[in-house]
């Protein structure tokens, strides 16, 4: 991989480690913001890795551009490494898939998709060649998501599913963005899932809809009192699907204050994934349930 | 002190200079989209230059004071009115408890600032006044303001004679028509063929209604025609896709390489689609200035152009702390 550099205006530089999504992309531009991070460079204001690419804001006042960009590039080729291993985060995130909210939003915005006549969901499983809405939830919610981006709008994760390029989830976002989506949707868009975290715009299909906050700008749920936004990059994800039962005792369980998160502390190699990623996932999965 | 919203404006917030620092988690920086509008509004009354102030956005509110109070309006050309009494904008006016301060229709620009001594004291959110209103952060209560809303105002530092204005040639606003912004082209400028990269600058564009604190639309010029390629996995199927990744303030994305957008100071922080370039820093200001249909043009700049540009634009500043705060 060779990053390509571009300066975005007088005020940032822009560095895109592969064009093509992968994990060993994303872990370049992790570890390089990590190194601009600690490296504490005068006029460097915003450090934003994303999937495959990574952003540094500066002052050009303060640090001049071309200075910078060199030593961006010295980071950059020194922070190669070929087996990356991270101390993270597994967290079970509950989904009621196929919810009466996702579903009167995407009726309402059917106009604008590439089946009018389906849901997301059937559209979804049947370009990905699986036999129907339960199917799909399977194939969804099986196996975990890595959180290789936080943004678009404040907290909101694009998560990256763990299985073998063949087998992952795709499906194009709408043909033209919804004007609304429900706040804790659960979207699909390229190979991406993600959680809005806030009520508005979109373009990713619905599948369903989380009862857990992950962001809230008050800071008064109990697991985001510390910092207002649940995730940071390298997390990883399980769905875990839920009726609508389960749903509303969430629901209740949150604004009583009294939702507990399952949220556990993991490390994760990506040579030891890729050697088998049907058996570590599994392991994944049991340190979550505290196996 | 206070003062009570009786009518709210079409979109008025508070904002000072922003909150940097939170971009990667998808904050974005906020604050005024006119910033030099917005310091020359502070330090005519007597704050600091990034205190937080009301920023009106086609329409002024109509506000009442609780008490006395020296007040300023830049920006835009938003004439506002003491008890239904002609004020002057880009100068410093006083206002007795009980009055109302209330605009009449916008004739130039778009966003109005309005600075009262002692600034909008909103809590601190992460370290700035801001409203963020997608997140529903900052500001007051993370939105624009409504009627019945009651403001408070922080305790004005030394006093400053009334009656101070700012001269024309230190306010900073687009000047001539179509309204010119540097862009330095890049990012994933090798997305389009030469030729549309030619139409881009050559093409006169305007001002979409879509034009608001996340980002300015443009329309009217020739739609961008694409490099062929295989699409990169992850990116999506459209030419205009790419793998979501961070967007630069003033980044230029144009989905589906029909209408160009510009984002601003609420900006999304990433997305899938590509970008053509970024508009230059000096020139973010003018952009929190223009009004649906206005015409623009894009102009082709180096880094050079851009810091001699930005150069210019601090001078600017220069000159108006040295007129008000002499």
């Amino acid at each position: 991989m060779q990053t390509r550099f571009s300066y975005g205006g007088d005020e940032h530089i822009f560095a895109e480690v592969a064009e093509s999504m992968s994990l060993e992309a994303f872990f370049k531009g992790l570890f390089v913001t990590n190194a601009v991070r600690d490296a504490r460079i005068k006029g460097v204001t915003e450090i934003c890795p994303a999937n495959a690419s990574y952003q540094v804001k500066f002052d050009p006042d303060q640090i001049k551009p071309d200075d910078l960009l060199a030593e961006l590039k010295r980071l950059d080729s020194a922070s190669e490494t070929s087996a990356p291993v991270i101390k993270t985060r597994i967290i079970e995130i509950p989904v009621l898939y196929n919810d009466p909210w996702t579903h009167e939003t995407l009726m309402r915005f059917r106009e604008r998709h590439q089946d009018p006549n389906g849901t997301d969901l059937e559209y979804a499983a049947r370009i990905n060649g699986l036999d129907g809405v339960d199917a799909f939830i399977k194939a969804h919610s099986s196996a975990p998501w890595f959180v290789s981006m936080v943004g678009f709008v404040a907290g909101l994760p694009f998560l990256y599913q763990m299985v073998e390029r063949q087998r992952q989830i795709q499906a194009p976002k709408y043909l033209r963005p919804r004007t609304d989506t429900p706040k804790l949707t659960v979207g699909h868009g390229g190979c991406f899932s993600c959680i809005y975290s806030v009520r508005g715009a979109g373009g990713y299909q619905m599948f369903g809809i989380t009862p857990m906050p992950i962001y809230d700008p008050n800071q008064k749920i109990s697991y985001l009192r510390d910092f207002m936004c649940l995730f940071k990059p390298g997390d990883i994800v399980k769905w875990k699907p839920i009726d609508r039962a389960a749903y509303d005792a969430a629901v209740a369980d949150v604004d009583a204050g009294r939702f507990a998160p399952v949220i556990r502390d993991v490390s994760f190699s990506l040579t030891e994934f890729n050697n088998d990623i049907d058996a570590y996932n599994r392991k994944l999965e049991g340190v979550l349930h505290g196996n | 002190m206070a003062i009570k919203v009786l009518k709210p404006g079409l979109a008025t917030t508070v904002q000072d200079l922003g909150r940097p620092g939170y971009y990667h988690i998808g904050i974005p920086l906020s604050g005024g989209m006119d910033r030099h509008a917005l310091a020359a509004a502070n330090l005519l009354v007597g704050n600091e230059e990034g205190a937080a102030v009301l920023e009106a956005v086609f329409m002024g509110p109509e506000l009442e004071f609780t008490d006395d109070a020296l007040v300023a309006i830049t920006g835009a050309e938003l004439p506002p009115k003491l008890d239904g009494e002609p004020r002057e904008t880009w100068t410093s006016f006083k206002v007795k408890r009980g009055q109302k301060l209330s605009f009449d229709f916008l004739k130039q620009g778009a966003r109005g600032y309005i600075a009262i001594a002692g600034g909008i004291d909103v809590p601190l959110v992460l370290g700035s006044r801001s409203t963020y209103a997608l997140g529903a952060l900052g500001g007051f209560k993370g939105r624009k303001l409504e009627a019945g809303d009651e403001l408070p105002i922080g305790k004005a530092g030394a006093a400053v004679r009334d009656g101070r204005t700012v001269a024309k040639e230190l306010r900073g606003l687009p000047a001539a028509m179509p309204t010119e912004l540097r862009v330095m082209p890049g990012l994933y400028w090798h997305r389009i063929t030469e030729t549309a990269g030619v139409g881009f600058f050559g093409d006169t564009w305007k001002v979409a209604p879509e034009a608001d604190r996340i980002g300015y639309r443009f329309k009217g010029g020739k739609p961008l025609e694409f490099v062929p390629r295989e699409p990169p996995f992850g990116a999506g199927s459209d030419p205009s896709n790419i793998t979501d990744a961070c967007y630069p303030y003033g980044s230029i994305q144009v989905p589906g390489g029909t209408e160009p957008i510009v984002l601003h100071r609420d900006a999304v922080s990433g997305g899938g689609y590509f970008m053509v370039g970024t508009v230059i820093a000096a020139d973010m200001d003018l952009i929190g200035q223009l009004q649906p249909n206005t015409p623009v043009k894009f102009v082709k700049v180096g880094m050079d152009e851009a810091l001699a540009a930005r150069k210019s634009r601090a001078g600017l500043l220069g000159k108006l702390r040295s007129a008000l705060l002499a």
